[in-house]
């Protein structure tokens, strides 16, 4: 689920005038030693504290793979749990360098508000689950259905528009939060739980009964989920842009973080030694050094293992990749050459 | 035992309370058993990981033992836990040595208490001097985070609201209407517009590069508005001390700090401590709100540590987690009404004497 909330925009005006005076994120970034990134409070699978109470997720490893970038050390990360009314303002009020949130890309957010997108590095889109024992194959069939929804969300207004536009009547039921929609669609106060896809699965493993239940084949939104940064920085943007796609790159081209060691003494493929900066210093114009590409995959993989890890095949989430397989296997991650 | 046949017989001395006797009963005999059962005879208090609590319906203990360093120290370093310990005692130790009775010169202890135990416990928490390693704010957390921020809250509130108080009352115009002016607009805010105000929106009107610990932001926040709800319970009590009381003084040829010190304060704090004990527990209660400023207080560290996937495994783990913070709370906010009660005892015993 991804709030979209726009309270934030009140004291986006004011944030974009002192921002636009500020120096390079880059030097600031060094400067300080650290990268500190906005993420989402308490997330499954994205941003949560391990039973050590170290954050991890999906979104805090992008965390860790700028701050190998930058410093050689993924360990220099700073982390700072934004609620997204909030996080826009925090980001172009410099409390942080780069929002590693759950945000999706959309025009108004891209545009006005003094923050851009770089790039969408996950791709989700909005599902319907039901009841096995309803019969229903399509959400066509869901015609008169109760629609469980979070409150506060675009979830609500993505229905509306689905069942207005084929000509079907629907009830929403709304609630505050995931878990007590998801609560009272395993109560049975409606027919169908609508959400991400994404949360869908990953939220279902608290239902009672998890295998009673189905999420039907319709996608019914787009939803591109990327960084943030603070707009009219490009050296900051391109070196989060392309710190994501080399973790594509190197996914395209088998490079992993067991065996980058191995492919940076040994490779005779020109594409995977330029990505690691054997013989070459691509590096140089992002104000990085050679070996930044290198740095990122060593310390966290490349972007399948860090799906798996987190939210994939070796995560309890155990979310099917989806849209973000490789545009070779018909999903839509794909990196620019690096060249 | 006459007291309890003399409850007893309280409790079906009419049809209506035979009635509500009943139905007191009946909903204990309930509900009790069931959560007897869920809260202790199928829980689980032992295992390795999520997937031990997943096959039973009832309480899921292991996820607070194996979190315990979390709930407690947040991410403080395990290595210094003992810096956090040393400063709980002191702070306990002190609370509980005011209350017992034949102790002399608990003035002293009380004022120790109120000023030098804030410095020595900060260098003890924050250190960076005298050979104790630094530890920032940003790694402090659990229960040890919700009891400074509520620590500090009460300490710094009481004599700032005090203050406003006076100011309130005094004859020099130009000060009440400051006060009074200051009082009700923040009285009127609420804290999260204000928390907002102090974290989000207070970098953007300071110049590049001039940063502020957003801890210290918080707190002074706390304080600010804190202060203004002490001083209308402080209002009221100092209004209920008789004016009479202060030409006495005025007749017996004291100061006019004399006659506040010793007259108008002590007489005025103890009509007021009742009052003052609501707002210190709703202080505490508050407290939750701190996750704002990105640090995982109490309640903070539970709400995190039910969404990591090993322990999404069903509604047992979050029934937990919120059991147990409402039974923390419980005892924390419970105590401090007792401790007051014992207090208000004292008071007015002294004030018989």
């Amino acid at each position: 689920m991804v709030v979209r909330n726009i309270v934030f925009f009140g004291a986006m005006a004011a944030a974009a005038v002192w921002s636009a005076a500020e120096a390079a994120t880059l030097d600031d970034v060094k400067a300080r030693n650290v990268v500190r990134c906005g993420t989402a409070p308490n997330n499954p699978g994205f941003a949560f504290p391990d039973n050590q109470g170290k954050f991890r997720g999906f979104d805090i490893d992008f965390c860790h793979a700028l701050a190998a970038a930058v410093f050689g050390d993924a360990s220099k990360i700073e982390t700072r749990v934004a609620e997204p009314r909030d996080a826009f303002t925090m980001l172009t009020a410099g409390t942080v360098d780069v929002l590693t949130h759950r945000f999706t890309w959309t025009y108004n957010r891209d545009n006005g508000s003094g923050v851009e997108f770089p790039m969408a590095i996950f791709y989700d889109g909005q599902g319907f689950m039901v009841r096995k024992s309803l019969g229903v194959k399509s959400v066509n069939e869901l015609k008169g259905a109760a629609i469980c929804v979070a409150q506060g969300t675009t979830t609500e207004l993505n229905v509306a528009d689905y069942f207005n536009a084929h000509a079907m009547q629907y009830k929403i039921v709304a609630f505050n939060g995931t878990d007590a929609t998801r609560l009272a669609y395993d109560e049975g106060r409606c027919d169908a739980w609508s959400n991400d896809r994404g949360s869908l699965a990953s939220r279902s493993v608290a239902l009672k009964t998890p295998g009673d239940h189905v999420i039907l084949p319709e996608t019914i939104s787009k939803e591109p989920i990327g960084p943030v940064v603070r707009q009219g920085d490009d050296q900051w943007s391109h070196i989060v842009r392309w710190t994501y796609y080399a973790t594509i790159a190197a996914e395209e081209l088998g490079v992993t973080s067991a065996n980058v060691d191995e492919l940076r003494k040994g490779s005779t493929n020109p594409e995977v030694k330029r990505l690691l900066g054997v013989g070459d210093n691509l590096g140089q114009k992002l104000g990085l050094s050679a070996d930044w590409a290198y740095n990122v995959i060593k310390a966290i993989g490349n972007y399948g293992e860090i799906f798996d890890r987190n939210i994939g095949d070796k995560s309890p989430l155990r979310l099917g990749l989806g849209l973000n397989a490789l545009w070779r296997d018909g999903g839509l991650m794909i990196a620019p050459p690096i060249r | 035992m006459a007291g309890m046949r003399d409850f007893l017989r309280s409790c079906v001395s009419t049809p209506l309370n035979a009635l509500l006797s009943i139905v007191v009963l009946v909903w204990l005999a309930t509900t009790l058993p069931e959560l007897f059962r869920w809260a202790l005879l199928d829980a689980v208090w032992s295992g390795s990981s999520g997937r031990d609590c997943a096959a039973r319906d009832a309480a899921c203990w292991l996820f607070i033992r194996m979190r315990a360093n979390q709930i407690l120290y947040g991410r403080y370093p395990p290595v210094e836990h003992w810096r956090v310990n040393i400063a709980a005692l002191i702070g306990v130790v002190g609370l509980v040595v005011l209350l017992l009775p034949g102790i002399r010169r608990k003035t002293a202890i009380a004022a120790g208490l109120l000023f030098a135990y804030p410095p020595v416990a900060g260098i003890l928490l924050r250190g960076g001097v005298l050979g104790l390693p630094a530890v920032p704010a940003a790694q402090w957390g659990g229960l040890m985070l919700t009891v400074t921020v509520a620590a500090w809250t009460i300490g710094t509130s009481i004599p700032l609201g005090l203050l406003l108080a006076f100011g309130r009352r005094s004859a020099l115009r130009v000060v009440a209407a400051v006060s009074a002016c200051y009082i009700d607009i923040v009285r009127g805010l609420p804290l999260v517009g204000i928390l907002f105000l102090a974290i989000v929106m207070f970098p953007l009107f300071m110049p590049p590069g001039i940063e502020i610990n957003e801890l210290v932001r918080a707190l002074v926040a706390f304080t600010l508005f804190n202060a203004t709800n002490f001083a209308e319970v402080f209002r009221g009590g100092l209004q209920s001390v008789p004016w009479q009381q202060s030409e006495a003084g005025i007749a017996l040829g004291l100061r006019r700090w004399q006659i506040a010190v010793r007259i108008v304060i002590p007489q005025a704090i103890t009509a007021s401590l009742p009052g003052i004990v609501n707002v210190c527990v709703s202080v505490v209660k508050e407290t939750t709100i701190i996750l704002i400023v990105g640090l995982f207080d109490f309640l903070g560290v539970l709400q995190g540590g039910i969404v990591d996937p090993e322990w999404l495994i069903g509604d047992q783990v979050r029934a937990t987690a919120y059991f147990f913070a409402g039974a923390v709370f419980f005892v924390i906010c419970f105590s401090l009404s007792r401790y007051s009660a014992r207090i208000e005892r004292a008071m007015s015993a002294g004030r018989r004497s």
